[in-house]
Formats: C-alpha cells, structure tokens, sequence
C-alpha cells in the first residue's frame, strides 16, 4: 500500500505522457485516477497509523554506499510523513481533477497533468524519505517540477524568466540545505535521520571553528538547514521567487506554491525538530525570519492588484506564521496551521482561477466587481476560503493561527512577546487584505471594460467539486483535528517524530488576550467593505498623501531591484570580464598566441638574414673572424 | 598465460580500420560504416564481458599481459583494475556511437575519418589499460594525432588555428611528463608501474615529477589556467570530435592523476592539494561565470565541461573516500552528459549550420522529442538528483568539506552558476517563440539519432538512481588507494 502510494503517481504521470497521444483524455484520466487511488490510500494509512498505531519503514532499494556515506531509497512512515501524506495526496488529487476543466482549452493538458503528477511523486519521495539524501532528491525534484510548471506557457518570456528566477533561488537555499548536510555527515558520521538525531545530544556544546569563528556546531547545521528551508518556503530575502511564479497556470499556485511545496521548509525544520531544539540561537533566528515575512509579505498584499500575486503574498505571510510557530518550540502547531493552510489557501487559488476563468483570464482586481450573482458558487467558496484564512472563529484557520499567536504567548519570553504582536499585527492585515480581494472581485460595480457582464460565466461542475471538498477542509478540518494536533492528545499522536526539549506547558491565557484577534478579525470585516465598497476615496486620499509609502509597498520594499543591481547585473559584467578579459585578454595573449606571434617575429627577423647576397655573406664572415680574432689576441 | 584479452582490446578498432582501408566504396561509404560500427561493437561487447569477468573483490590487477618489447628496458604491459574498467567501458561505449553520429554530419572523406575515429579508440583504450610508464606515454601522446586531425580536417572555418592551439598546449605539457618518465627510470631502474609502486620513489624527487605530470594533466583536465584550448577546439571540431574529446580525452588526465600522480608520489601529492583546490576553485567559479556569457551553444558546454572537472580534480586530491569515488563517478556521468549535449548540439547544427544561441529559440514547438531530450540533458548537468550528474558532484563535495569549509561552500556556490548558464541555454534555445523562419521547417530526430540519446538519456538517469552497479566496481581498488596513500604518508 505505501509503495503503491508513492509510485502511482510516477506511474500515472509516465504512462499519461507516453499515452497522449492514444486518446485526448487519456492523459488526464489516467494521472488523476492514480493520484485519486493514491490519496484514498494515504487516507488510509494515516488513519491505520492514528488508531492501530501502526507506521513503519519500507525498503526500495539500496541508493549509494561510499564509505560510512550510505543511503537507501525508501518509504518512512510515521506520524509526520502520514499527515504529510494526507495533505500532498488529498490537495493533488482535487487539483488534478480542477485542471481537467481548467485546462479544458490548452492543447498542452496531458504535458500539465503529467507534470503534476510527476511533481506529486517528488513530493513524497521528500516527506517519506528516511535520509537526508533522499530528503535532497524529493527536494530538488520539486524545485524541478515547479520549474516546468512555472515555464509551462513556455512562449511568455515572464513565465520562462519566473521559471528560471525560482530555480536559482531555489538553488541558493539548496547550497545551504547541502553544507547542513555535509556538516551532519562530516560530524555525525551519517545522513540517515534516526540515526543522526541520536547522536545529536552529544554534540550539543561542541563547538566548532568556521571561518575564524568558534561557533556551536548544531546552530551552525541549523542555520545552514534553515537556509534551505528559507529557499524552499519563500521566507524574506528568499522569497522573490514566489510572486513572479504566479506566472504559472493557476492550478500549479495552489497545489505547489500554496499548499505543498513550500510547506517543505517548514516540514524540514519540523522534521529536524530534534536538531534545532538543542540551538535556541537557530530557533530565535527563525522566529524572527518568521515574523518578519510574516509581517513583510501582508504589507506588501495590502496594496497588489494582481489577485493571484495577492494571494501568493498571502501564502509567504502564512508560511512565515508556521516559522514563527517552529521557532518557538511549536513544531505541532506550525504543522496544524500547515495542515489548515493546505485546505484554504488551495480552495483561494482554486477560487481564484475560477474568477480568473470567469473573466476569460483577467488577473487585476481593480477590472472586476459585481458578479457575485453572477457566480454564486464561486462566491461562496471564496468567501469561506477568506473567512478560514483570516482565522474567523471556528473555522479552521481561527484554530491554527490563534494557536500559534498563543503559544507564542505562552513561551513567556521576550521573543515570545514579539512574535505574539507581531501574529496579531499580522492577523489583521491578512483580514484586509483578504477582503479587499474578496470585496474588489465580487462587490461594487462591474468594472471590467473588455468583457460585458453577461459573458462572465461559471466554472463547470468539474471545477466545482474540488472547490466545495476544500471548503468541507476549510471548515472543518480546524475543529476535528484540534485535540489530535495540538491538543490533549497531541503527544500521543505525534510520538517520537516530533522531539520537545522543553515543552510548552498549557498556562493560564487571559482572556482579554484570547479575544484579541477574532475581535480585530471580526472588526476588519466592516472596516473593509467600508473602505473598499461604500467610500473608496478614503483609502485614494489617503494612498496619494502617501505616496511614498504606497510605492514602497508596491515595488515589494524595492528588493527585486535590488537584487537586480547587486547581484544579477554584477554577475553577468564579471562574467563577460573573465571571458574577454581574462581568458582572451590574458591567457591566450600570453599563452599560445603569444608564443606563436613570439616565434613568428624572430623567424621573421632571422630570415631576413638570409637576404642571398654573397657580400652580405662575405661580410658576415669577415666580421665573425675579426671578432674571433679579437678574442684570441686579448686572451 | 590465458588468452590476450586486452591486447585484443586495443588492437581491434585499429584491425577494423585496416578492413575499411581495404573496403573498396567508391559511390558510398556503406560498407565502411558497417565495418566500423561492426568492429567498435565487438570491441564494445568484450569490454563488457571483461567488465563482467572481473573481481571487484580485489585491488590487485587483473588480466595481466606482459611482453618485453625493447630488452630490460621497456616492457609492453597491460592489466586493469576496478577503476580503469569503467573507464575502458566508456571508452568502447562512445566509440560506437560516434560513429553512428558521423553518418548524418561527416560528409567528405568518410572513410578517412571512421579510420581516424578508430585508430583514437585504440590509443584510448590503451592509455586506460598500461601499466608501463613508457606505453602509456605513447598511447597518451599518440593519441593527440588522430584528433589533430580530426579537427584539422573536418573541423569548421577557424580549424588551422584551434588545431594548432589543442596541440601547442597539450605537447608543451607532456614534454615535461617524458622527461619526468625518463627520471623515474634513471631513479628506480624500472617504468612497469607496479614496481615503482613497490619501490617508492624517494621524498626529494617527488615535488618536482609530480609538477612534471601535473603540467601533462593539468593541459590535458583541462584546469585553469591552461583550458583556454578546450572551448576553442570545441567549437571547431565535428560532433564526433567534440564528443570523444569531452566524453574521454577530459577524462585521460583525472585517470592519470589516480592512477600516477597519487599513488606514484604520495607525499609530493599532500604537498601541493592547496594548489589543486585553488585551481580547482578558480576553475569552477570563473568558468561557470564565464560560460553564462557565452554565445556560441558548443562553447558554452565546452567551457561548463572545465568546470565539471573542477570539481574531478577537487574530489581527487580531497583523498577522502567520497571525494575520489565522487569524482569517478563525476567522470564517467560527465562522459555521457557531455556527450549527449554534444550530439545535441550536433543534431540542430547538421540542419541548420550555426552553433549560435541566437539563431535557435522556440524548438519546442516544432522539434517536441529533441526538446526532451535536451532538457533532461540540460537537468543532468546542473547536477539534478536523479540524474548520475548529481551523485557524483554530491559526493565530490561530501568529500571536500571534510577537508576545506572554504572550498567546499565555493565549489558548492558553483552549483547555484551551473544551474544559472544551463537553465538559460535551455530558455534561449529550446523555450521560447522562433524568431528565425528555417526552425518552422525543422525535423525532429530521426532513428539513429534518437537511437543514441535515448540511451545516453535512459544511462545518466538510471545511474542517478541506481549507481551501485560502477560504485560496487571501483570500490575496493579506491580503498587501497587512499589506504596505501595513508600508509606513504605516515611511513615518512
């Protein structure tokens, strides 16, 4: 059954590829189908792993052996991966079927669903990997599919660029993800997770010289990790690569870059719980990472216009919640808002391409408006998406947020406090945020010039369903799971793959404390159909007092730019310096073809020596023999 | 003694020339072609069977042939281990598909250019299996001759100059590698390497022969600065010439290393590993920096190809366990991914004449398979896991960090550049719209090209994920290595 999970999606995307050619639905049948009958499975395994306590490794087969460096391709299976599981199999399968309808048009559909098949597979190879190395694989391959998917329009040079643009900052945060784990081989001596989480205890004061610096072995690691997962999760300085990858076809936004492959981070540094909790220097630096992307991303949604580039902000904010939630020790709950997340932000995406496919591929909210009864289904779901994400009480994100802002709380220490604020601050800047886009796209007039409103039309039924099944997540998926995630029973459903140092203990929380943020939720609700639906010019008076501020907001604090100049730019001048300079100007000037021009002027020289004539010769003679002479007689 | 097996290794190619000297084609080249293809397949399947015949178990060297050739003084003898094996192996796996190459690009002299095809893979074959000093110097050298001329006389417009470069740099390096070799036989009285092994050439000749080989090889790897030849005759050679130059010229030097320079002078080789990691490094950051600039498609893998051996010379002289099984590995999956990108540069540039990234874009909509397979090309070379790219680069690292934080985090940093210069190639010439009308009309590949790299493709992805096949080959030979560098070392 396990591996039956892990390759049928291999299998799907495969056959569907070398199939779609047979038939036109060929392709699509067969990867949903596979990945249907996988997450069915999944569900399975983790509700026998839930009651009967039943998990286990599966062996594949042997990967690589050189010296102690040993890894073996296999399927881990214990509390952590099976939710994993769930979330990665559930969220695809619901994609897979929502892109046969929204693809309906494209000529390339069994390419796309082949790759998100494909894309599936690599994302459980990553969460059922037992090794750091094959952690590595799932973790490139994933960058890799979403690379492809990115690309998929591969005539819009944006996508191309996009595509390219998070592969290499993908591939900055696996230069991290690799020195942690050369670190851990080098010291622990294996790349195998059990075994190097023994081991960690051991380690935990040696200190190590780096660079000049004595520092503290497993922060280092840590930190190293934690750049990997910076990379992966789109957190500050790393994030660039998530907005622009709104380039790719909606369905690949919400099962890729909202609801799995950027959780991996955080699944990372869940999965190294064991590790980091030994470094409160590398815990503290993700809370802060946490929080200001956190932070950072909702200022920047405030102000975006593009709907898809507002909920990716969105999703980077949400992510830096389940880092800051990590950081503090909460590695349970940052999987809980994992989870939850998983549901809402991909039923956001799905709900945002079905408006997008309302309007015939308009992407800006100020060119939409007025047709919620226009898609009343649509309406819905997207208003249950935005409740859930803005955490409206007893929804699913309402369980998962507040329980990071309280833990946070409850950590009782100074950075505790900060990211406490912060989760609240942030909290309710998500709620405006979301109902802007919600109010912008749905209320208020008709907006759009290109399209007349009677042409905007509903998504069919196959796009529906998945949506209406999110919803059912969205809704639900907080309350149900509460106890067993986070609750009374979390140590016994968690056991040993998440490792608490110092748990949290459940203090007492004022209640002022606990009513804050469903408060201001609830609060921002009206404030933003005020400001986005009654009386706009408000907000317009405000942002042109502000201009400033609103275009630091909306150039994303200018770090596109800035990357741009310092880095991009200088690379390609050093390269072309190197080239022209230094391999034309230097080497073979002074090398070969200095060598030969060296040889061709003295040949030139001597050959003029032999100009035939006998006098020149006679002459030659007479001076050699006066000077031999010379010589003779001075001796 | 049994049966010649590896002499009859070597001199097969050169007896199939021979048959096509005979061969009497006047109005095509048919019967060439199969003679050729006939006889680098035999040679291909013996290698095989040789590989399948050996004990791994052992370090020692097996199907030894020894032969006086000049009395007392030069001895022909031959024998491989774990590691030359795999090297042989792809040796006589390329040969074959060069050849098959030739039939859609080589159009003059065909004939003339299958015999120089096969003369070199007897010279290659025999540099991989000598154990004499002497031998292996002819073979190493002699090998320069066949590609001389392959570049010289099929090679594009600027082919005088490239040729000339290729052979300029390379004999200036191994004229200080035979005047080494004449010092050892002054020294120990003796060229058969596993005497020498023996015999343990003292302390204070060491530095200056392993400077002397390094010269050879460093020209031959080609390491920085001495690799500026490599792009340039690149981009004059013809596919086939590009192909075995990448695929196993490159990797003569990094065998040479492993199998001389190590073993031969072990505490000369401790010495100067700071040098070999700056140079390594240099190689890998510049190069990668300077292949991203690049505009010509041939000189950018050509110049991406110096980098990946950075990274071989980095994990040899790491002399750790995963460096140097890192970086054979690194050599034997940089032969097929070199390859496979060369004949892909190949396959466009026999339709449309220009190794130019500009006249290219947009290939996927007219040319779907070539696009595959160029992508996954791209992919194995950018080291994606998966791929046998990725394993050998991985361990190299592995490897280095244990010895060198600096080194490691740069050579690691060099990954992020690789996968910078291949992923915009691939945007520039396979994504994309077509600016250019001649691409609408272009065909995709056709049997025998498609032949050859889906197999390349099916090979680099299979050893990504499954490498115990080559790693369980040359793991016991690369124990003693590194355990009789250690006992050098600490007998000192």
């Amino acid at each position: 059954m396990e591996y039956a999970i892990l390759f049928l999606p291999l299998l799907g995307s495969i056959i569907g590829y070398i199939g779609r050619s047979l038939t036109s639905y060929f392709a699509e049948i067969s990867t949903s189908l596979f990945v249907c009958i996988s997450a069915i499975l999944s569900i399975l395994v983790f509700l026998n792993g839930y009651q009967n306590n039943i998990y286990g490794n599966y062996l594949i087969f042997e990967w690589i052996s050189s010296g102690g460096f040993t890894a073996n391709w296999s399927i881990n299976v214990d509390p952590l991966s099976s939710v994993m599981l769930v979330v990665v199999t559930f969220v695809s399968a619901l994609v897979h079927i929502y892109s046969i309808g929204y693809m309906s048009h494209d000529p390339h559909k069994p390419r796309f669903m082949s790759y998100l098949s494909l894309f599936t597979f690599s994302m459980l190879a990553l969460v059922v990997s037992d090794n750091f190395l094959q952690l590595f694989f799932g973790w490139e391959g994933v960058g890799l599919c979403s690379y492809l998917l990115i690309g998929f329009w591969y005539k819009k040079e944006t996508a191309n660029n996009a595509a390219i643009k998070a592969f290499i900052v993908n591939r900055i945060g696996d230069f991290g993800l690799a020195i942690g784990i050369f670190l851990i081989f080098f010291f622990f001596g294996t790349i195998n997770f059990d075994e190097a989480f023994q081991v960690t205890s051991q380690f935990a004061n040696k200190k190590i010289v780096f660079f000049g610096f004595e520092v503290n072995l497993i922060t280092l690691i840590c930190i190293f990790l934690f750049i990997g997962a910076m990379g992966k999760s789109a957190q500050f300085l790393l994030h660039t690569w998530l907005p622009d990858a709104m380039e790719g076809p909606t369905p690949v936004s919400a099962l890729i870059h909202a609801a799995t492959m950027v959780t991996a981070g955080v699944f990372l540094v869940v999965r190294c719980s064991p590790i980091f909790e030994y470094s409160q220097v590398a815990l503290n630096l993700v809370t802060v990472v946490g929080m200001i992307t956190a932070i950072f991303a909702a200022s920047v949604a405030l102000v975006q216009n593009d709907i898809k580039k507002i909920v990716a902000y969105s999703t980077c904010s949400q992510l830096g919640y389940m880092f800051f939630a990590a950081g503090i020790g909460a590695y349970h709950v940052a999987m809980f808002h994992l989870f939850t997340h998983a549901f809402f932000k991909a039923l956001l995406f799905l709900g945002a391409g079905s408006i997008i496919h309302a309007f015939q591929n308009e992407q800006d909210i100020r060119n939409m408006g007025g047709v919620r009864k226009k898609l009343p289904f649509t309406y819905i779901f997207m208003l249950l998406g935005t409740l859930a994400l803005t955490g409206f009480p007893f929804l699913s994100g309402f369980y998962s947020k507040d329980a990071i802002i309280e833990f946070a709380y409850l950590k009782n220490s100074s950075l505790g406090n900060y990211a406490a604020t912060i989760g609240i601050l942030t909290a309710f800047l998500t709620s405006i945020y979301s109902w802007r886009l919600f109010f912008k796209a749905f209320h208020g007039d008709y907006n759009n010039k290109k399209i007349p409103i009677h042409e905007t039309h509903e998504s069919p039924f196959i796009m529906l369903i998945p949506l209406m099944l999110l919803s059912i997540g969205a809704i639900f998926s907080g309350y149900l799971l509460k106890g067993t995630f986070i609750g009374d029973y979390s140590n016994i459903f968690w056991q040993s793959s998440i490792f608490f140092l110092n748990e949290i203990k459940h203090d007492f929380i004022p209640m002022w404390f606990l009513l804050t943020t469903p408060v201001l939720v609830l609060i921002s609700i009206p404030v933003s159909y005020y400001l986005y639906v009654l009386n706009p010019n408000v907000l317009e008076n405000f942002k042109n007092t502000n201009m400033p501020l609103y275009n630091f907001l909306l150039n994303k604090w200018y770090i596109d730019e800035f990357y741009e100049k310092v880095f991009v730019n200088p690379t390609k001048k050093v390269g072309s310096l190197f080239w022209k300079k230094g391999d034309i100007g230097i080497i073979d000037k002074f090398g070969p073809d200095g060598i030969s021009k060296l040889i061709k002027t003295i040949s030139n020289k001597t050959g003029r020596l032999q100009t035939g004539f006998i006098y020149d010769y006679a002459f030659v003679m007479l001076l050699g023999l006066s000077i031999l002479l010379t010589y003779l007689i001075l001796k | 003694m049994s049966f010649p097996i590896l002499s009859t290794l070597i001199f097969l190619p050169l007896i199939s020339s021979i048959f096509i000297l005979l061969s009497k084609d006047k109005t095509n080249n048919n019967s060439s072609i199969y003679i050729s293809l006939f006889g680098s397949f035999a040679t291909f399947l013996l290698s095989l069977f040789l590989w399948y015949s050996l004990d791994v178990n052992t370090s020692e060297f097996q199907f030894v042939e020894e032969k006086s050739w000049i009395n007392d003084f030069i001895k022909f003898k031959l024998g491989v281990d774990g590691i030359s094996i795999l090297f042989l192996v792809l040796t006589t796996f390329i040969t074959p598909i060069c050849i098959i190459s030739c039939i859609n690009s080589i159009r003059v002299r065909v004939k003339e250019f299958l015999i120089a095809i096969l003369i070199l893979e007897t010279f290659m074959i025999g540099v991989f299996c000598s154990l004499d000093l002497v031998i292996f110097y002819l073979f190493f050298e002699a090998g320069l001759i066949p590609m001389f001329l392959i570049i010289g006389v099929w090679g594009g417009p600027k082919r005088v100059y490239s040729a000339f470069k290729f052979f300029l740099f390379t004999l200036l390096g191994s004229v200080l590698m035979l005047v080494a070799i004449i010092a050892i036989y002054w020294i120990t009285g003796t060229t058969d390497i596993t005497q020498i092994y023996e015999i343990k050439i003292p302390k204070e000749y060491q530095n200056i022969l392993w400077l002397a080989f390094l010269s050879s090889f460093a020209v031959k790897m080609p390491m920085w600065p001495v690799h500026t030849w490599l792009p340039d005759a690149h981009v004059e050679a013809p596919t086939a010439g590009s192909v075995i130059l990448a695929a196993i010229l490159l990797k003569m030097a990094g065998y040479g290393f492993l199998r001389f320079s190590i073993p031969m002078f072990p505490i000369a080789s401790e010495y100067f590993t700071p040098l070999i990691y700056t140079l390594s490094i240099i190689a890998i950051i510049y190069t990668s920096l300077v292949a991203l600039m690049q505009d010509d498609m041939k000189k950018l893998i050509a110049y991406s190809s110096v980098a990946h051996m950075g990274y071989v010379t980095l994990g040899i002289f790491t002399l750790t366990k995963q460096g140097i099984e890192g970086s054979i590995y690194q050599m034997i999956s940089h032969g097929l991914i070199s390859a496979a990108l060369f004949l892909c540069v190949g396959v466009v540039y026999d339709r449309l004449h220009s190794r130019m990234i500009s006249t290219y874009g947009g290939l996927v909509n007219y040319i779907p398979k070539y696009s595959l397979l160029f992508l996954i090309f791209a992919l194995a070379a950018l080291g994606l896991p998966g791929t046998s790219g990725f394993l050998g680069e991985f361990l190299v690292l592995t490897g280095t960090f244990q010895k060198s934080y600096l080194a490691a985090m740069l050579a690691t940093f060099g990954v992020v550049l690789g996968a910078a210069y291949m992923l915009w190639l691939t945007k520039r010439v396979i994504f994309g719209v077509a600016n250019n009308s001649e691409i609408k009309n272009l065909k995709d590949v056709n049997k025998s090209e498609i032949g050859m790299l889906a197999t390349l493709a099916f090979l680099i992805i299979f050893f990504g994920f499954y490498p115990l096949p080559l790693m369980e080959t040359f793991n016991v030979s690369v124990n003693s290595l590194i355990y009789n560098y250690e006992t050098a070392l600490t007998s000192n």
